[in-house]
């Protein structure tokens, strides 16, 4: 082994310095060994050095990190000890990069080709005509579509799945010695994440390349990884092959990570609600809604996004709302919280009819419904203090000042399990995990009845976001709040929600309580998205690209049509003539479960059997071997 | 979709054109008194004015005005000058010339020097050339024009006799007489608006450069003046264009004070002249021809930036 070794991190110490001048260590002694061919995973949570330790092997530190100590060594030359024409040349030639959205780091101003073949080119390793072909060679190899003609567009004109294709295209051009892959599928739909995994993989294996693979998700790692390094706060806690840490993991650490996984969405993970709260009133109903942007004419949006959605929430409830991006999730909260009055049909709250607009609520109404947004970094106000970001609902709803209002605050901090003293501190000095807590604080403070939260945990990695689940099945159990729980990750989805919208392209294609959506999943799109959240299991992405649903659904897009099951174009059971022409009729089950599909219910049955048979062999070792000893 | 936008735009600057005709007219009218009056002087009796207004049409309502006068404007009849009688058209014709000769040799010798610099100063920031760079622009900037102005003169003038203090023109100089005379205003105006394009120049740049895309350029072991001139200044262009557009416009209308104190017979010392003279007629049709050249100006700039800006040159 020694002898194929490319890439060496020798005790390598990462450090930045505060205002007072005094050294905060970042990376603490990181020692591991890349070998030509393989992919080595670093793994752990924010804050665990690990963008910081992989971009140390193109000899770079984000602004404000120095080196305090240890060598990167590439074939056995110290990069960082480099002068900086050969660090210039390392960057881009031996050592690519890939970061984690690429829509942020494709240069808009620029065309596509040109972005992706400048790095060859500028370091002499190829001719623009040569880099040219192996750009095109390399969009056949990841499967991008108009693949001899996709480098003249420019970054805004493909899809974020294709640009992160095409990223991994500008990092192979020059025929890097090492790549790193920086979360490159933490921003995607599971869908897209796993049409992007699979073009990894293919290429990485095709190309003989090294690489270096940063993520925060164990599933992912499983499937890409041939050695994992785990790491917490800039320290290495276990490092070993796949196989051995995720099927036998032995530092304690390691295991609190799987533990805090997402497992695959099945029935009963839910936690069951208290009977103080299990209510059947509607809280809050959206009745015939018809809903899009641009504009309404003759009582149709311009470019409509949501139609005909039916839904209601249950008092004390959790009504899931899962799908790509796309299927109209943010708009459907939007047009809840009056943000976007909707084209036609009602929104109800407690049986009385709301206003479209906000604007036309009144204060009780707009005190009972609100709204959490996604980024709790841009959502809170930087230059306000945490006690004025929840005291300023506490003051327009309840009219609470001076020392009521203080004392409210306080109380409100102890809901979402953050000390009062964080009354006086400003958002910037407080964590990603803590951000989110006080952007449901503020919300909680108007003392609601729904809560609308806009995909709240996607930011968070696995740990905090589990925490915040946690804390708001407390706050669901304390206050009987309901909630309406966006999110495109399945996992959190089907452990918090009691009931589960499934949107496809604007419309529900299935709805009802988790368990009965959830299993078996019936709605050939329910079944797309299940089937496309990664297993902690080597060799998932290999078996799951042999299912139906994925040959058909993955490489295709969400389309909003106007006639027709919108699903239609990835449906692997579609019926030509009746599917793309005509409005599914919503078949109505037990238990309030509605699917909207052409097929009766025994077809799909049936169809559902025959996939798991299709299936059987391996997902009955995976489901044995997860947490056993390699075999 | 780009199209569409530039046809929007031009909608746009008609429309505000036709908005400032109108505050125009309508303030130019509220003034006290009429071109009546000021031809006729203190001494008229009310019946030579009632015959004087009636000649002049300004017995007519407000608005049947306010149309012939735009007609007459739109058919390029500017009117004529009560001070002299001569036509507006001849007297802004012989000042027009002047102010834009001024104002194109200011852009050519402006603009280059500013983006480069401004550039430059974007490639090398925190040393001690980019220091001198930003705080000699912002001490330019905040003094004021008229005092640069002074300090020229003091020194290339007074002191130095390189140059002539005035502007003066007769019409019939030599290429490089006429350099001369125009080198006192020329330098003062250049010193004023590169000052602010450099900033901007600088700024806008320097904004970009923490994008994510030019830590991806810097990844790729793309050199840094590249990084700049490539990757970074066609994102930054917007601002800039506008920047200089903006510049350009100030060049045509508000360069009063520095043609005043070089007495060179520009367009903007023509409207002051107007003014101090109760010329109405010649007041408005400065005022539009200043505001027009801002509208097409800003017009330029847009389209400019919307022509730089691959997402709306190149839609979906």
């Amino acid at each position: 082994m020694e002898k194929d070794k490319l890439f060496e991190v020798k005790d390598l110490r990462i450090s930045a310095y505060n205002d007072e001048g005094e050294e905060i260590p970042i990376v603490k002694g990181v020692s591991f060994d890349i070998h030509k061919g393989e992919v080595v995973a670093l793994i752990g949570e924010s804050g665990s050095g690990k963008t910081t330790i992989s971009l140390a092997t193109l000899a770079y530190t984000k602004p404000g990190l120095h080196f305090t100590g240890g060598e990167c060594q590439l074939f056995g030359k110290d990069v960082l000890s480099m002068p900086p024409l050969g660090q210039r040349d390392l960057r881009g030639g031996n050592v690519a990069y890939l970061a984690q959205s690429a829509a942020a780091t494709f240069n808009p101003a620029i065309t596509i080709n040109e972005q992706v073949t400048e790095a060859a080119v500028l370091h002499g390793r190829l001719t623009q005509a040569e880099a040219n072909k192996r750009a095109i060679e390399l969009y056949h190899a990841l499967e991008l579509p108009d693949a001899d003609r996709i480098g003249y567009r420019y970054p805004h004109q493909v899809s974020g799945g294709q640009l992160q294709r095409l990223m991994a295209a500008m990092a192979l051009c020059s025929k890097p010695d090492l790549m790193v892959l920086d979360e490159p599928t933490t921003a995607l739909d599971v869908t897209t994440q796993i049409e992007v995994l699979k073009a990894f993989k293919k290429v990485i294996r095709e190309q003989n390349s090294a690489a270096i693979y940063v993520t925060h998700d164990l599933a992912v790692v499983a499937q890409v990884a041939d050695h994992i390094v785990v790491l917490y706060s800039g320290e290495v806690m276990e490092q070993g092959s796949a196989d051995q840490i995720i099927n036998n993991p032995q530092h304690a650490y390691t295991k609190r990570l799987m533990a805090a996984a997402r497992p695959k969405p099945t029935a009963g993970m839910g936690v069951q609600v208290g009977d103080e709260h299990h209510r059947e009133a509607d809280n809050m109903r959206v009745e015939d809604m018809t809903a899009g942007y641009g504009g309404i004419v003759d009582g149709e949006p311009v470019v409509p996004i949501l139609r005909d959605i039916n839904i209601s929430v249950k008092n004390g409830h959790v009504v899931g709302v899962i799908g790509e991006s796309g299927c109209g999730k943010s708009t459907l909260a939007r047009v809840m919280a009056g943000m976007l009055p909707p084209a036609r049909g009602d929104i109800l709250l407690d049986d009385k009819k709301l206003k479209g607009s906000l604007l036309d609520r009144r204060l009780d109404e707009l005190q009972k419904v609100q709204f959490v947004f996604q980024m709790a970094d841009t959502a809170l106000n930087p230059k306000q203090l945490i006690g004025n970001i929840i005291g300023r609902p506490l003051e327009f709803y309840h009219g609470l000042t001076g020392k009521e209002k203080h004392a409210k605050v306080s109380e409100i901090l102890d809901m979402v399990e953050l000390p009062p003293a964080f009354a006086s501190r400003y958002p910037m000095e407080l964590s990603g995990g803590q951000k989110q807590r006080v952007n449901l604080a503020r919300s909680l403070a108007a003392n609601p009845e729904v809560m609308l939260c806009d995909e709240v945990t996607s930011a968070l990695d696995s740990i905090v976001g589990a925490n915040v689940i946690k804390l708001l099945t407390g706050l669901r159990d304390k206050t009987g709040v309901s909630f309406v729980f966006i999110s495109h990750d399945l996992s959190t989805v089907a452990s918090f929600a009691d009931e589960i919208v499934v949107l496809y392209a604007g419309r529900v294609v299935e709805q009802g309580p988790t368990d009965e959506v959830l299993e078996p999943p019936f709605h050939p799109y329910t079944r797309l998205l299940i089937s496309s959240v990664p297993e902690m299991r080597i060799g998932w992405l290999e078996d799951t690209m042999q299912k139906r649903e994925m040959a058909v659904g993955i490489a295709r897009g969400v389309e909003i049509t106007r006639q027709g099951c919108p699903f239609y174009n990835r449906c692997p059971l579609a019926i030509e003539g009746t599917c793309e022409v005509k409005i599914p009729a919503i078949l109505e089950l037990e238990k309030g479960h509605q699917i909207s599909c052409h097929l009766s219910l025994e077809q799909l049955l049936e169809t559902e059997a025959e996939t798991q048979k299709i299936l059987h062999g391996f997902e009955k070792v995976g489901d044995e071997d997860q947490f056993s000893t390699a075999h | 979709m780009m199209l569409r936008m530039v046809w929007q735009r031009m909608g746009i600057g008609l429309v505000t054109l036709w908005v400032v005709s109108v505050i125009v007219f309508v303030a130019t009218s509220i003034l006290p008194g009429d071109v009546a009056q000021i031809i006729l002087g203190q001494a008229a009796t009310p019946e030579t004015l009632a015959a004087m207004r009636a000649e002049l049409g300004l017995d007519q309502p407000g608005y049947i005005r306010y149309f012939s006068w735009l007609g007459n404007m739109m058919t390029g009849d500017l009117g004529t000058s009560k001070a002299g009688g001569a036509t507006i058209s001849s007297l802004i014709g012989g000042r027009i010339g002047n102010t834009m000769m001024m104002a194109g040799l200011v852009a050519i010798i402006s603009i280059p020097i500013s983006i480069a610099l401004g550039l430059w100063a974007a490639m090398h920031p925190g040393t001690i050339l980019d220091r001198i760079v930003t705080f000699g622009t912002l001490s330019l900037i905040s003094v004021p024009e008229f005092f640069i102005a002074t300090v020229a003169v003091l020194i290339l003038a007074v002191h130095l006799h390189w140059l002539p203090s005035t502007a003066y023109m007769t019409g019939d100089e030599t290429f490089g007489q006429l350099i001369k005379a125009l080198a006192m205003p020329l330098i003062t105006l250049v010193i004023v608006v590169s000052a602010q394009m450099i900033r901007m120049t600088r700024a806008g740049i320097l904004n970009v450069m923490s994008s994510p895309y030019i830590e991806m350029a810097i990844l790729k072991g793309v050199p840094r003046g590249r990084i700049i001139l490539r990757h970074a200044f066609f994102n930054a262009i917007g601002p800039i264009i506008n920047v200089i557009a903006l510049n350009l416009a100030y060049l045509v209308s508000g360069v009063v004070i520095v043609e005043t104190i070089f007495a060179y017979p520009g367009l903007a010392k023509l409207m002051i002249d107007g003014v101090q003279t109760r010329d109405l007629p010649l007041v408005q049709a400065c005022a539009m021809i200043f505001c027009g050249t801002y509208v097409v100006l800003i017009l330029i700039a847009d389209v400019g930036s919307i022509v730089s800006n691959p997402r709306l040159r190149s839609p979906k």
